[in-house]
């Protein structure tokens, strides 16, 4: 970019950048709009007019609503918050934590925060507006509709906490398991240029492009009837594995494996085979080596791919609709089972609350971790 | 490493693999040949309704499932051959709808419905989001460097989002009277119904694939473009190339290995589509192959899954990927060979 001749005439960098930001309007419109119809009342969420649905006159009306002043009070809470987390917390992480648990400081000092803004936003902030709005006039006035009665529903009248804590169940599973294992394996695969460990590769890249209903054809009847086999082994309370979340996990984890092999691997492989040779010289065997001297080393690429191990798991409908019953079901499948229903408009705007329940963890997600997520990318990739 | 060493770091993960990739798979292969069904018998049942002066009584054969002593269904699995695929392809239907009214009347059967969709869906996204990609990317790299980064975070926003999730947030724009619906409709001053016939149905699946997949895309060739030797640049400026030209001869071979790398891994996940048939509710009208399979494992209303139906057309799925893998399998193999 610093050479003369590479640099580009005014006109082609204007367009470049106009088209850059209707790409970004069009990445993000989606999402945005979903978010906003949650928080209205069913005639505002589905109205043609675009001003109703972000202005909201019938939720308005409805005694549901934000005043200027609510509006400016929350902003400079959310920026307190977001300054506390960037500038203060760092510094006192740096001043408190000791040395080497940075990590423990970093999550005290986070959940601490993130309990104090709830509190704040939600308990503390309201009761004081309140008592402000009438005193303000016009800036007190009402000026866009929101109400938050549909999240109500989901989470309290349609049990969707209960759905939430079997996906936390199941990613956290997911995440633990395929890691634990992928690690050796990907440790293993990196250090040895043996044939066998190309065709175990190889093998693993054909089972990465199997579609996911193949295989559930598979487990689906060997689930049902599984406590009929397993009772030779087990005895009389042999389970059936089709409906509890351990089954599932362990399914996942296997479909999940060759991505994570190849992934781990090329990590491994970015770290020099040297450190671990001058382990045993020194007198480890290669377990050794492997907990002493690589763990230490690979967290970054342990990170990258325990995020795509957390989104497979958190993502993943085919597997969790089939396998699991209604009352270990995971977010996703009972979200469909939201939609089938959704008679009334209510019940639409209910759904478009779940879902957006389901995309707030991923928006975090990205937000904290988007450099180890971009690099998980191109990993893969550069190498080609 | 010697090998005693090399499988104890490598056998948890291969024998994940044999136990829940290999062996369904294998039993996939087994159940397609097999049909397992109640056993029914016949019985005669004499039922007698109130008459004058008599009481009238018929005989009836009816056929119930027999049960053990239990009290359980007895269940018989038995050797079909080739029938649960012939029940899937229905060939002769077919034929007979194509020898009379062309080959649109293929459309009937769920098949051949579901591998049209899924083959037309995969080769009309695969361009488009190659497009897209490396598109959006140039465009990054030419942005300011203080507004790359939230770029790229919301560019990361529609990939990471959860599919059938990001799939319902489209079809909510559009259900209905949506705001793009009465957008469409204002600029078009007619009357716009989305969701009532099947190709612009097909039109939003693929609008929602290449968003979910460009910012992929986009990132990898982003990183691709970090690459580029500007020395190369320079020269090509000097020789008199054009921008175009220097796209074209310098650029785009640079990133072609990145190319095949986002084709590859396209054309796998498009020929799985799913979770845009579940997302847009589009089963009526627009189905895919992989949801052919879901469709019969989905118990239907007595409580039945036509397990042998589902494990043909699985089976019938696994030959397109065995087709798209082959080319893949032999670079790997070249690049291996090559690298040592």
């Amino acid at each position: 970019m610093s050479s003369r001749a590479l640099r580009q005439p005014f006109a082609l960098k204007f367009t470049s950048a106009t088209f850059l930001a209707i790409w970004c309007i069009v990445a993000a419109f989606p999402i945005f709009w979903i978010t906003v119809m949650s928080f209205k009342s069913p005639v505002d969420a589905f109205s043609s007019n675009p001003l109703n649905v972000v202005f909201g006159p019938s939720t308005r009306a409805g005694g549901n609503g934000l005043s200027i002043l609510d509006i400016l009070m929350g902003i400079v809470v959310i920026w307190i918050t977001a300054r506390l987390m960037t500038r203060t917390l760092p510094m006192m992480v740096a001043a408190y934590a000791p040395a080497g648990q940075k990590w423990i400081g970093w999550v005290i000092g986070s959940l601490v925060v993130a309990i104090g803004f709830l509190v704040t936003f939600f308990a503390i902030l309201p009761a004081i507006l309140d008592a402000l709005n009438p005193v303000f006039g016009p800036l007190g006035r009402d000026i866009i509709g929101l109400t938050t009665e549909h999240y109500k529903t989901v989470w309290i009248d349609r049990g969707f906490s209960n759905n939430f804590k079997n996906s936390m169940i199941v990613t956290t599973g997911v995440v633990t398991v395929s890691l634990t294992v992928g690690t050796l394996a990907g440790y293993g695969l990196a250090r040895s240029g043996s044939g066998l460990a190309f065709a175990i590769l190889i093998i693993a890249l054909v089972f990465r492009a199997l579609p996911h209903s193949v295989l559930v054809a598979g487990y689906l009847p060997v689930f049902i009837s599984s406590s009929e086999w397993l009772a030779p082994i087990l005895g009389e309370n042999a389970p059936t594995l089709y409906g509890k979340p351990f089954a599932v996990i362990a399914v996942l984890v296997a479909i999940n494996q060759p991505f994570t092999i190849w992934m781990l691997r090329s990590f491994f492989q970015s770290i020099p085979a040297e450190l671990d040779e001058a382990a045993r010289v020194d007198g480890c065997n290669h377990f050794q080596a492997f907990r002493r001297v690589i763990m230490p080393v690979m967290w970054p690429g342990v990170i990258t791919t325990g995020l795509f191990s957390f989104l497979l798991g958190y993502n993943d409908f085919l597997v969790t609709s089939l396998l699991l019953d209604a009352q270990n079901q995971t977010m996703v499948p009972a979200i469909a089972g939201m939609f089938s229903r959704e008679t009334t408009t209510t019940d639409q705007v209910v759904a478009v609350a779940a879902a957006v329940s389901i995309t707030a963890p991923l928006f975090f997600l990205v937000m904290v971790f988007q450099r180890q997520i971009v690099s998980g990318l191109t990993a893969g990739a550069v190498k080609g | 490493m010697n090998f005693k060493t090399f499988a104890a770091f490598v056998g948890p993960s291969v024998f994940m693999m044999l136990l829940f990739i290999a062996l369904p798979l294998a039993s996939v292969l087994k159940q397609s040949f097999y049909v397992t069904q109640p056993i029914y018998e016949t019985v005669e049942v004499e039922s007698c309704s109130p008459g004058f002066p008599e009481q009238i009584c018929v005989t009836e054969r009816k056929s119930v499932p027999k049960l053990d002593e239990d009290g359980k269904i007895v269940e018989v699995t038995t050797y079909v051959g080739l029938q649960s695929y012939r029940n899937v392809l229905e060939l002769e239907r077919a034929w007979n709808a194509v020898k009379r009214d062309g080959l649109m009347a293929l459309q009937s059967i769920d098949f051949w419905k579901a591998l049209r969709f899924t083959l037309t869906f995969t080769l009309i996204t695969l361009p488009l989001v190659l497009g897209f990609g490396l598109g959006i990317a140039l465009m990054i790299n030419n942005a300011s460097q203080a507004i790359k980064g939230p770029v790229i975070f919301i560019s990361l926003l529609p990939f990471i989002i959860t599919p059938v999730i990001g799939a319902l947030s489209i079809n909510w724009l559009f259900r209905g009277d949506g705001i793009l619906t009465a957008f469409i409709e204002w600029y078009l001053q007619r009357d716009v119904s989305m969701f009532a016939q099947a190709w612009t149905i097909e039109v939003l699946i693929m609008l929602y694939r290449v968003w979910h997949v460009a910012p992929f895309a986009a990132i990898v060739f982003y990183a691709g473009l970090q690459t580029v030797n500007s020395d190369a640049l320079e020269s090509a400026v000097i020789d008199g190339a054009s921008r175009w030209q220097r796209m074209k001869y310098v650029v785009i071979p640079h990133l072609m290995p990145l190319i095949i790398f986002i084709s590859m891994i396209h054309l796998m996940d498009a020929y799985r589509v799913f979770e845009e048939i579940v997302g847009f509710s589009s089963q009526g009208y627009v189905i895919s192959l992989q949801w052919l399979t879901y469709d019969f494992l989905v118990p239907d209303q007595a409580g039945n899954r036509s397990i042998s139906r589902a494990s043909a057309s699985a089976m019938l799925t696994m030959i397109g990927i065995a087709i798209l893998l082959v080319p893949l399998l032999r670079r790997t193999w070249q690049d291996h060979k090559g690298g040592h």
